[in-house]
């Protein structure tokens, strides 16, 4: 008799190791992601003609199918974890740098002038006053980039196992076990929520100042209206 | 210059081109799943999100309904739904509709919400009825983003129903999967290419109906 969270030994993993790997394929790549988008979303914010163009890259992008695009990439980066990370690194740039430049560009220019006058210059003023601004606007591009991030992993799995907690659906099709599908849904699920309250958290604790509640929330909504 | 010698090996290839397997029936179900899904989700989301919108009350509930829809894995839910239904329209279709929920109905409501509140306001003094001034003032109004609501749900469904073919469905997906399984990696890339053009043109038939539905007065740049 199985317990609830044993798995078949042709996954060679664990569950809770698959949820590492799960974690690591579906966040490192929106990390990457973000590390990317601050200079281009700065770079965008500065020069405003480059932003257009931009925006419609990231979403021409974003409109080339995951499954395709890991198809694609397998001839350059092999089956490999490397083949799913990019894509989704890609993809988190479509949320990504919209939020970010959004909510650099909602600092009152009367704050801005103060940090000068303080005797800011632009490396401290955009540390210490224009990304604490934005911190809000970015946290909630990073939960929209973070879910759908989570839920894509698993279609690694049709190109050579690579879909952590995804991989699991295929043994529990083929040994008839859908209580390996369930433990896979479940699991991405819970930890696409868990990730999403981290997050929350993490706004809460670098926005001491906000009022918890309406404007984060219009925020979210708006960082999801992409 | 790998890829573009399978790309047109792929399609040179007149035995592609014609049968069950053919790239017009493949190309006509994947169109297929994705109108459904898509009218499905838009008969939900679109509703909800223009009153939900319109009055304003119930933001939270929907940031939460929004949030929990999209931490299901389409992919996932779909072998699930297989296992539980079996063969049919409905495992499609399900994840098909939960993951373009989210999108059009957040787009919806935020679309509405950042209406300009003095037309509406005028509308109003004019004597217009509350359906009216939802339907003659703040909807034009709020169109662009609505439509960028809808463009995402759609390029989103466009992208997810390749995966249909892995609990044996037709679409797209079925060259990349069977491609993947034969190790025919021409077919594989080929299908791929497929539906990237599928989604790309997409986003040319929103930017379109843009152009066309969108006042003139209301066009926003990009």
């Amino acid at each position: 008799m199985n317990g609830l969270f044993d798995l078949p030994s042709d996954l060679q993993n664990t569950y809770w190791g698959l949820v590492g790997l799960h974690l690591r394929e579906a966040l490192l790549p929106v990390l990457a992601g973000l590390l990317l988008s601050l200079p281009l979303a700065q770079l965008c914010v500065r020069l405003r003609w480059l932003y257009p163009p931009v925006l419609w890259v990231t979403t021409v992008l974003y409109a080339v199918p995951s499954l395709a695009f890991f198809v694609v990439l397998i001839d350059y980066t092999g089956l490999s974890e490397l083949t799913v990370m990019i894509p989704l690194a890609v993809y988190s740039l479509v949320v990504l740098i919209p939020a970010i430049v959004d909510g650099v560009r909602s600092v009152p220019q009367e704050t801005l002038a103060a940090a000068t006058a303080m005797g800011f210059g632009p490396v401290r003023r955009y540390l210490q006053v224009q990304l604490p601004i934005a911190a809000p606007a970015i946290i909630a591009g990073l939960r929209v980039a973070c879910a759908s991030s989570i839920s894509l992993v698993s279609v690694g799995m049709l190109i050579g196992n690579a879909g952590a907690l995804g991989n699991m659906l295929n043994s529990g099709l083929i040994y008839n076990q859908p209580r390996l599908i369930w433990l896979s849904v479940l699991g991405t699920a819970v930890l696409a929520l868990l990730v999403d309250a981290v997050l929350i958290g993490l706004r809460i604790w670098v926005t001491p100042w906000m009022p918890r509640g309406s404007r984060a929330t219009s925020l979210a909504v708006k960082a999801g209206a992409r | 210059m790998n890829i573009l010698n399978h790309i047109d090996a792929f399609f040179g290839d007149s035995a592609h081109w014609q049968g069950y397997d053919g790239i017009p029936t493949r190309l006509l179900e994947h169109l297929q799943y994705t109108l459904m899904a898509l009218a499905m989700a838009a008969a939900v989301g679109l509703p909800v999100g223009l009153i939900t919108g319109h009055t304003g009350r119930g933001g939270n509930a929907l940031a939460l309904v929004a949030t929990a829809a999209r931490a299901l894995p389409s992919f996932g839910l779909m072998v699930l739904m297989f296992i539980l239904i079996g063969l049919g329209m409905a495992p499609v279709m399900i994840p098909l509709v939960v993951l373009a929920v989210p999108p059009i109905l957040v787009t919806t409501y935020e679309a509405m919400r950042s209406v300009d509140p003095a037309p509406v306001d005028a509308a109003r003094g004019m004597g217009m009825a509350e359906a009216e001034v939802l339907l003659r003032v703040e909807v034009p109004m709020a169109l662009p983003l609505i439509l960028s609501g809808l463009r995402t749900a759609a390029i989103q469904i466009v992208s997810t129903a390749t995966i249909a073919a892995y609990v044996s469905f037709g679409g797209l997906g079925r060259y990349i999967i069977d491609g993947l399984y034969q190790k025919d990696y021409e077919k594989t890339v080929g299908g791929a290419a497929l539906v990237a053009v599928l989604a790309l043109a997409t986003l040319g038939l929103f930017w379109a109906l843009g152009r066309l539905t969108v006042s003139p007065g209301v066009r926003r740049r990009g």
